[in-house]
C-alpha cells in the first residue's frame, strides 16, 4: 500500500499526469451528466455518430494546417512580403485544429437531429452513413496528407485516445467547454428533464422543446470534442451511455440518477487512469474497462435488490 | 358560462391530405366534451391543433372568454420512452409548473405548493417519493393527470385516458376525472369507450370518415340515429 502511495505521488510530480486527472474529471463530469437525458431520450447513437464525424473533422483541420504550414514556408521562403500574414496563417495552423472540429461537430450535431425527426429518412440509418463516411474520409486525408511519419500511432491515438500527451493549452480549453457545459445543463435542467420525460406535454404547455434538443445536441458535440482527446473518438460513447446506463440500473428519481452518473463516471475515469499508469495499459480502453466494471457491479446490485422485494 | 372554445368549419390533416373536414363545436367553460370516432378519423389531429400542436388546415380554432392560449392540461397517451424512465412522482409533477417559470431555471415555493396540492387533490401524495415505472397504470395516469393540472386549472384534453387500464381502474379514472369536472374544470376527452362517454359526458362530438356527424348534448346523442346505431354495434364491448 506504502508503495503504491509513493509511486502515486511520484507520478503525479509530473505535470503531464496531472493534466490528465484535471481533463478526466472534468471530461467525466460533463459527459454523465449529459449521458442521462441523452440514453433517456434514445439519443445515444447522436454521440457515436458525432464521435466519428469529429474525427473526420480532425483530419481534415490536420491535413488544413499542413497546407497552411506549407504555404506559410513559401511565403517565408521567397520574398517575406507580408510577414504578418505568415505569422497568422502559422497561428491558424497551431490553434489546436479547434477552430475548425468545434463548428463541424456543432453543425453535425444539428444536422443528425434534424433528420432524426424527419421521418421519411430513417435516423439510424443517417447516422451510420455519416458517420462511416466521417470515419472513411478522415482516415484517407491522414494518409494523403500526414502530418508526421508516425501516421499508424497518430490515427490510433485520435481512435483510441492520447491522454498523456495533453498540453496546457488542451487543459484550458477543456475546463472552459466543461464550465459551459455545466452552466447550460443546470440552469436547463428542469426543462431538459420535462422535454426528455414527455415531449409532447412540454410542447403543448409552450416549451420550445424544438430548440431545447438542439441545445442538447450542441452540447453533446461540445463533449464529444473535449472527450476525443481523452478517450479517443472510438471510445467516446462509452463516457457517455454507461453512467447513465449503471446509475439507472440502482436509482429511481430523476436526480438521483444524474448524480449517482457524475459521481460514478469521476471514480470510474480516476481508477481507470490509475490503472493505466500502474500497468501500462492505454488510458482509454482501461476507463472504458473501469466503465463496463462498474456496469456490471450496478446490474449486480439491482439484481439483489430485485430479489429482496420478492 | 363563458363560452371558451370555438371552432368553426375546420379541416383538419397533415401533409396536404384532410382527415376531417367541417369540424364544428363549442366548448364552455364547466362541459365534459367527449369526441368519439374511429380510428384514423382524426381524433388526434384534431387534439394537436386544439394545442397548437399542428394548425388547421382552414377554418379557425379560438380561445375566448378566460383562457388565453396555451392555458389547458394535457394528458397525452404514454410512450415508450416513459416505460423505463427513472422519474420521481414529485419530478413529474411539478414539471407541469415549468410553463408558469418563463426563463427561471428553478421552482419556487408557489409552484412546489401548487404540486403539492394536486397530488393531494387526486390522491397520489404518499406515493411523491415512489419511481413512476413502478406504480399501476392507474397511479401513472394520475400523476400525468396531476402534471396536467399543474399546468393549467380550467381545462383538461385527455387522449384516451383509461387505455391500458383494468376495468376497476378505468372506472376509478372515469370518476376521478368526474369530480375534477363537477369542481368546474372544463373536460375535454377522446374516446373509444361509448358507454361511458354516454355515462359521463355532457357534450359529445362524432367525428366519422372524413366529415363531423354529430355534435350537441350527449342526451340528443342517444336519441339520434348516429348515436344509436353507434350504441347498438359498440355499446357492449368497451375493451378497445
Amino acid at each position: 500500500m506504502n508503495e503504491f502511495i509513493t509511486k502515486l505521488s511520484d507520478y503525479l510530480s509530473h505535470s503531464f499526469i496531472q493534466y490528465a486527472f484535471i481533463v478526466s474529471v472534468l471530461i467525466a463530469v460533463c459527459s454523465s451528466v449529459l449521458g442521462v437525458p441523452l440514453v433517456l431520450k434514445r439519443f445515444s447513437f447522436i454521440g457515436d455518430g458525432l464521435s466519428h464525424v469529429a474525427f473526420g473533422a480532425l483530419s481534415i483541420a490536420t491535413t488544413f494546417s499542413f497546407m497552411l504550414r506549407g504555404i506559410a514556408y513559401s511565403a517565408n521562403g521567397r520574398e517575406i512580403k507580408s510577414e504578418t500574414a505568415a505569422k497568422l496563417i502559422e497561428l491558424i495552423a497551431d490553434s489546436n485544429n479547434m477552430i475548425i472540429i468545434l463548428p463541424v461537430t456543432v453543425i453535425a450535431a444539428v444536422l443528425l437531429l434534424r433528420t432524426n425527426q424527419n421521418a421519411k429518412i430513417k435516423g439510424d440509418a443517417a447516422v451510420a452513413m455519416i458517420s462511416v463516411s466521417a470515419l472513411a474520409i478522415g482516415y484517407l486525408l491522414m494518409n494523403k496528407f500526414p502530418s508526421s511519419s508516425a501516421l499508424s500511432s497518430d490515427v490510433c491515438n485520435t481512435l483510441f485516445g492520447s491522454i498523456l500527451t495533453l498540453q496546457e493549452n488542451d487543459v484550458m480549453l477543456c475546463l472552459i467547454l466543461s464550465v459551459v457545459v455545466m452552466a447550460v445543463f443546470v440552469f436547463f435542467y428542469n426543462r431538459i428533464f420535462a422535454v426528455t420525460f414527455d415531449e409532447t406535454f412540454s410542447k403543448a404547455t409552450g416549451i420550445k422543446t424544438d430548440h431545447l434538443n438542439m441545445l442538447i445536441a450542441i452540447i453533446t458535440a461540445l463533449v464529444i470534442v473535449i472527450a476525443m482527446k481523452l478517450i479517443g473518438s472510438l471510445l467516446v460513447s462509452a463516457l457517455i451511455i454507461f453512467p447513465a446506463l449503471s446509475s439507472m440500473r440502482v436509482y429511481r428519481s430523476f436526480r438521483s440518477v444524474v448524480i449517482c452518473s457524475m459521481i460514478l463516471s469521476v471514480f470510474c475515469s480516476v481508477a481507470g487512469i490509475i490503472a493505466s499508469i500502474f500497468w501500462s495499459t492505454p488510458a482509454g480502453s482501461t476507463i472504458v474497462a473501469v466503465y463496463l466494471a462498474a456496469f456490471l457491479v450496478f446490474t449486480f446490485i439491482s439484481f439483489i435488490m430485485g430479489r429482496k422485494k420478492k | 358560462m363563458g363560452t371558451q372554445l370555438v371552432c368553426k368549419n375546420a379541416a383538419l390533416g397533415y401533409e396536404g391530405r384532410i382527415v376531417a373536414q367541417k369540424i364544428d363545436f363549442t366548448v364552455s367553460s364547466g362541459d365534459y366534451l367527449c369526441i368519439m370516432g374511429e380510428n384514423g378519423s382524426g381524433k388526434s389531429t384534431l387534439i394537436k391543433a386544439i394545442l397548437g400542436l399542428k394548425p388547421q388546415m382552414s377554418g379557425e380554432i379560438k380561445w375566448c372568454g378566460d383562457i388565453a392560449g396555451r392555458e389547458i392540461g394535457y394528458l397525452p397517451q404514454q410512450t415508450l420512452v416513459q416505460r423505463d424512465f427513472p422519474a420521481s412522482v414529485r419530478e413529474i409533477v411539478i414539471s407541469g409548473c415549468l410553463s408558469k417559470c418563463s426563463w427561471r431555471p428553478f421552482y419556487t415555493r408557489k409552484e412546489k405548493d401548487l404540486a403539492e396540492k394536486n397530488m393531494k387533490r387526486l390522491g397520489i401524495e404518499g406515493l411523491s417519493k415512489r419511481c413512476y415505472r413502478d406504480l399501476s397504470g392507474g397511479q401513472q395516469q394520475r400523476v400525468l393527470l396531476a402534471r396536467a393540472l399543474c399546468a393549467a386549472e380550467k381545462m383538461l384534453l385527455l387522449d384516451e385516458p383509461v387505455t391500458g387500464l383494468d376495468p376497476k381502474a378505468q372506472a376509478e379514472m372515469y370518476e376521478l376525472i368526474a369530480g375534477l369536472n363537477a369542481e368546474g374544470v372544463t373536460i375535454i376527452m377522446v374516446s373509444h369507450d361509448i358507454t361511458a362517454a354516454v355515462k359521463y359526458s355532457s357534450h359529445i362530438l362524432h367525428i366519422g370518415r372524413k366529415k363531423q356527424l354529430f355534435f350537441g348534448k350527449t342526451e340528443d346523442y342517444v336519441n339520434s340515429p348516429v348515436g344509436r346505431s353507434f350504441l347498438a354495434t359498440e355499446g357492449g364491448d368497451d375493451d378497445e
